[in-house]
């Protein structure tokens, strides 16, 4: 066992490589989920109870024209 | 839907919610498919794959940086192509898109780099070296940074998004020629180089993790952004609730 | 064709009178090139060596502190606005700015490099090598630039922005440049064909750099 982790004697280079990989890539996924959850609660706070939970909305979509993005229109 | 023409279609989706509805589906099998190819991967490459002649164990950071290498290029392609279609098409998710990938792209662009150095310290015996496919992609990783920090510093977001679409268009018809001139600088500095990252061949038996890996990672990419979009959806919801809140 | 070359002249008279332009350039070009061989020694011989690199990159730099004045001012004050408005395509309006940015930033520095070149003991052989590329690559470098001003023209203090963006950019210029400057060290004939290949990079932001500057500029104005 310790012979394999000794990797030929460059375990000094390819553990923190795969290391610091899973670091990065398991951090994006950390702060990407903490983000959407934080936007989430946002607008949710913002809404009240006029959001599902998959973000959609109870009511019909808007027009195609993505105009829910437009500030001057505000959903009732 | 079936009666739709493509383009039809295309635009059905630029609706903000139709998006979050189907991306909800999307996440979690997408997710799965990640996980197990990059487990699989994962498994071939650190327990189950031969030791090369001439590299010994090092071989195996080829398994994490070969396809961080490949996910940091094609991030900015994503990022471009996102951006044609922001600039040319209007599509309105398409900005959104582009501004949720460059993160993603930007972080496997640095893990190339860390990976490919702590591949060359055993290999080359230096920690750095300036051989044409490191040096391209160090610039690769400021194109990114200058991207991210454009949207950063422009407050308001149909302004930003424009201006970096700009960006990403101007920084993808560079990216050949910032190439083409690093290589050039190199081959005209080090005649005699026989640096060669990965080597000539990947021997069949490599080529299963290495694949494992780069789909897995390319996966992992896909999910990723989608879950991006859905926050930067929501975002902008946040925000013009907001200013319709104080004009009220 | 009269609106044109009345703004360029418009533009290079605001620079000569309203200052800090290429003066300004200039020196910071004269003081980069000194604090050069403070950092690395007075070795003349290694100086010598290495001078087409340094002078290029203090070059780069030079250039890169002027970008902000390319549109901002005009852009604060709703000249941009009325010029987008009027008879001049926004592209052309933007390519007439530059060129009077060349002629008042590039131009004075391409000058002052012989003479600068002269603190690094660059060899007497590679003067006009260095003027003839550095006329060539000097209007990539406004060209280019031009596109990270625009970028960021409605950023206060935009200028470390605009720079970064624009430094990727630069990368070709600068290879090239200096290669053919008389600054490649192995191949024969590489100072010729980097000059060629420089003359390209020029001629290709020749046509991205009016059309990207326009494009970010209207970002900036219709919203």
């Amino acid at each position: 066992m310790e012979h394999y982790f000794a990797m030929g004697g460059y375990a000094d280079f390819i553990w923190p490589a795969y290391a610091i990989v899973a670091i990065v890539m398991i951090g994006l996924v950390v702060f990407t989920r903490i983000d959407l959850v934080r936007q989430r609660a946002l607008l949710d706070a913002l809404e009240g109870s006029l959001a599902n939970k998959d973000g959609s909305r109870k009511r019909a979509p808007a027009r195609p024209s993505g105009s829910e993005l437009q500030p001057s229109e505000r959903e009732q | 839907m079936s009666d739709l023409t493509l383009t039809q279609r295309f635009h059905a989706f630029a609706n903000p919610a139709r998006f979050m509805a189907l991306s909800h589906r999307l996440v979690w099998p997408l997710g799965l498919i990640t996980a197990a190819l990059i487990g699989s991967g994962l498994y071939f490459a650190l327990l189950d794959s031969p030791v090369d002649y001439q590299q010994g164990e090092t071989v195996r950071i080829m398994y994490v940086h070969v396809p961080s290498a490949w996910l940091g290029l094609m991030g900015y392609m994503v990022m471009a192509g996102a951006s044609l279609v922001a600039l040319v098409f209007r599509h309105p998710l398409a900005d959104v898109c582009a501004k949720s990938a460059a993160p993603i792209g930007a972080a496997f662009c640095f893990l190339a780099l860390v990976t490919g150095s702590l591949w060359g310290r055993p290999m080359w015996g230096t920690w750095w070296v300036w051989d044409a496919r490191l040096t391209s992609m160090l610039i690769l990783l400021f194109l990114y940074l200058g991207y991210i920090a454009l949207w950063a510093t422009i407050e308001e977001p149909v302004r930003a998004a424009r201006a970096a679409a700009v960006l990403a268009l101007v920084g993808s018809i560079n990216v050949p020629i910032v190439h083409y001139s690093v290589v050039w600088w190199n081959t005209l500095h080090q005649p005699a180089s026989v640096f060669r990252v990965g080597g000539p061949e990947v021997a069949g038996s490599m080529l299963l993790p290495l694949a494992l890996m780069a789909l897995g990672f390319t996966f992992f990419f896909a999910t990723l952004l989608i879950v991006r979009m859905r926050a930067e959806v929501l975002r902008r919801r946040v925000r013009a609730l907001r200013l319709a809140g104080m004009e009220a | 064709m009269r609106a044109f070359t009345s703004l360029i002249r418009r533009d290079v008279a605001l620079a000569v009178h309203v200052g800090g332009g290429g003066g300004m350039a200039v020196f910071f070009f004269l003081v980069t090139v000194s604090l050069l061989p403070l950092g690395i020694g007075p070795n003349l011989n290694l100086l010598g060596q290495i001078a087409p690199g340094l002078l290029w990159v203090a070059l780069l730099l030079s250039s890169l502190l002027t970008l902000d004045r390319l549109f901002q001012a005009d852009f604060e004050d709703g000249t941009l606005d009325a010029l987008s408005m009027g008879s001049l395509p926004l592209e052309l309006t933007v390519s007439a700015k530059i060129i009077a940015h060349w002629l008042t930033t590039g131009l004075p520095l391409v000058i002052a490099a012989p003479f600068l070149g002269l603190l690094l003991n660059l060899d007497g052989s590679q003067f006009l090598d260095l003027v003839g590329a550095m006329l060539v690559g000097t209007p990539a470098l406004s060209l280019m630039g031009a596109i990270g001003a625009a970028l960021t023209v409605s950023v206060r203090r935009g200028g470390l922005l605009a720079s970064l963006l624009v430094m990727p950019f630069y990368i070709p210029v600068l290879i090239f440049g200096v290669a053919a400057s008389g600054g490649a060290m192995a191949m024969p004939g590489a100072a010729h064909q980097a000059l060629l290949l420089l003359g390209a990079v020029t001629l290709v932001s020749l046509v991205i750099g009016p059309l990207a500057s326009a494009a970010a500029l209207r970002a900036h104005l219709r919203t």
